[in-house]
């Protein structure tokens, strides 16, 4: 496990090594931490706040729709072998396609408001949750139902003990592992007709206003935005399913 | 206290498992049930628990027909049963928990409410887990899920225990704590006892009477008596031997 001092040592590594790249390479298009940091602050006195939100609000709300909307299915199809038998091979086909290129569509149906960007990644991390939840629920022994069963436990106390406690793992395995995906996603996502949001925030400074320590302050935010939620992720792990992390 | 009648039970497209099965048990009788693979003792714990129900014929426990898993009773399977994210304590409050999120409907938990008189930790410490109540099975041993498994099951305060090759994947020195530890149950709860092995060895010294089953279909009960079993010095006696052996033929037949 890497402990919070190691990380920091990590940071300040990488930190030195882009003050000495920048330093070697000496071009506007790349400034040094420091330079940056002074726009990040600048930002942070301006617009870079509402922007940040804008982005953490698309994330959070499709990543919450996700998992409310993902996980029961997944449940239901770990439950039910007949419908899963005439759904897996649906799922199979649409599993890897890569949803972002689906984007311009999204775009033409859902418009250039909130519910385009907010879908674009719910889809991504729908079927992520889906299929870790489908194949966690599918592995879970019949002699554990059984068992399980035996203590008197119907069709509803199955669920809530049993299937219930063995879905948060997988869907939290499915966040951790796409969540990366899903804040790249929204970058592209808000490259197109939106003013509000990250991606937006660096496009216009980096294109068009030629600001470059504002842009990679703009970077350094969907960075800090992708970090806080592999560690949300990360810590709901730890708290959630702590049998998971025992010897 | 157990009336088989007339059963017959099958898998789909294979030949019937029990056929006109009769077999009956009485109140507080140690069984064992042996018999080569595929020979169905899994399935008629399945049967009796209320897990599977029979095509034809009649299961009754103390004259009622069942129809789903009867609240008193235990079940013990070889192994997987525990509840991986769950700690030892909650996998032993595990039927407690079922039985307070149903309340007393008679259907998934008694209606005589005696949930006072279950309380967790003397079982734990009876089956020597207390150490262990905060850990997780992945970090027990064999046999330390096999005990929580058993206080899991007794807490409930069953009259009837069943177990499923319930030490097969244990040591040897294990496996005899853990029967003599059953034995000492059986007589402490006034159990009924039910033991599916592949044992010889086991049958014997877990069955007062040992049911032997045989490759399908499975029409007459053949049952040997081991009355000799609850005396002490068994396991070393002459008796024991001889019921071993005289499985071992009627086995290889």
């Amino acid at each position: 496990m890497t402990k919070p001092r190691q990380v920091l040592a990590a940071l300040v590594m990488l930190l030195v090594i882009w003050q000495l790249l920048s330093m070697l390479v000496n071009r506007d298009i790349f400034p040094t931490p420091l330079v940056v940091s002074a726009a990040f602050v600048r930002g942070l006195g301006r617009d870079l706040p509402m922007h940040f939100m804008a982005s953490f609000w698309r994330v959070l709300v499709s990543t919450l729709l996700a998992i409310v909307i993902a996980s029961p299915i997944g449940l239901f199809l770990g439950q039910s072998k007949t419908l899963n038998q005439f759904l897996a091979p649906v799922i199979y086909l649409l599993y890897p396609i890569p949803k972002v290129v689906l984007l311009p569509v999204v775009l033409l149906f859902l418009g250039i408001g909130d519910s385009s960007k907010i879908f674009i990644i719910f889809i991504i991390l729908f079927f992520q949750i889906l299929v870790l939840v489908r194949d966690q629920a599918t592995s879970l022994r019949p002699e554990l139902i059984q068992s399980v069963r035996s203590l008197g436990a119907g069709r509803r106390a199955l669920f809530r003990f049993v299937y219930l406690p063995a879905s948060i793992p997988a869907i939290l395995t499915a966040l951790r592992q796409s969540v990366g995906t899903a804040v790249a996603v929204l970058y592209v996502a808000e490259l197109f007709a939106t003013q509000k949001g990250l991606g937006y925030y660096i496009y216009l400074n980096g294109s068009t206003l030629f600001d470059y320590p504002t842009m990679y302050a703009g970077i350094v935010a969907m960075s800090i935005l992708g970090f806080g939620l592999y560690f949300v992720v990360d810590w709901l792990e730890k708290k959630l399913s702590p049998w998971q992390f025992v010897h | 206290m157990i009336e088989v009648q007339n059963i017959k039970f099958e898998y789909p497209n294979m030949p019937p498992v029990f056929d006109q099965f009769n077999w009956s048990v009485d109140r507080g009788d140690a069984w064992s049930i042996i018999g080569p693979s595929g020979c169905g003792k899994s399935t008629l714990l399945y049967l009796l628990s209320g897990l599977r129900l029979p095509s034809s014929g009649r299961i009754a426990i103390d004259g009622i027909q069942v129809t789903h898993p009867r609240p008193q009773n235990g079940l013990i399977i070889q192994d997987y049963g525990l509840l991986p994210w769950a700690t030892v304590r909650k996998n032993v409050s595990l039927g407690l928990d079922i039985r307070q999120f149903y309340g007393p409907d008679g259907i998934h938990a008694p209606i005589e409410n005696d949930q006072k008189k279950m309380s967790i930790d003397p079982w734990l410490d009876r089956l020597g887990l207390a150490d262990q109540a905060n850990k997780f099975p992945s970090q027990l041993s064999g046999g330390q899920r096999q005990r929580t498994a058993i206080a899991r099951t007794l807490v409930l305060n069953p009259d009837l225990l069943m177990m499923d090759e319930p030490f097969s994947s244990l040591d040897a020195p294990t496996r005899e704590g853990l029967q003599q530890l059953v034995l000492e149950l059986w007589r402490e709860q006034n159990l009924t006892l039910l033991t599916v092995t592949h044992s010889i060895e086991e049958a014997a010294i877990l069955g007062e009477r040992i049911l032997l089953l045989e490759v399908p279909p499975n029409r007459d009960a053949q049952v040997i008596e081991n009355p000799d079993m609850s005396r002490p010095g068994y396991r070393q006696s002459d008796a024991y031997l001889q019921i071993c052996q005289q499985l071992r033929e009627r086995m290889s037949q």
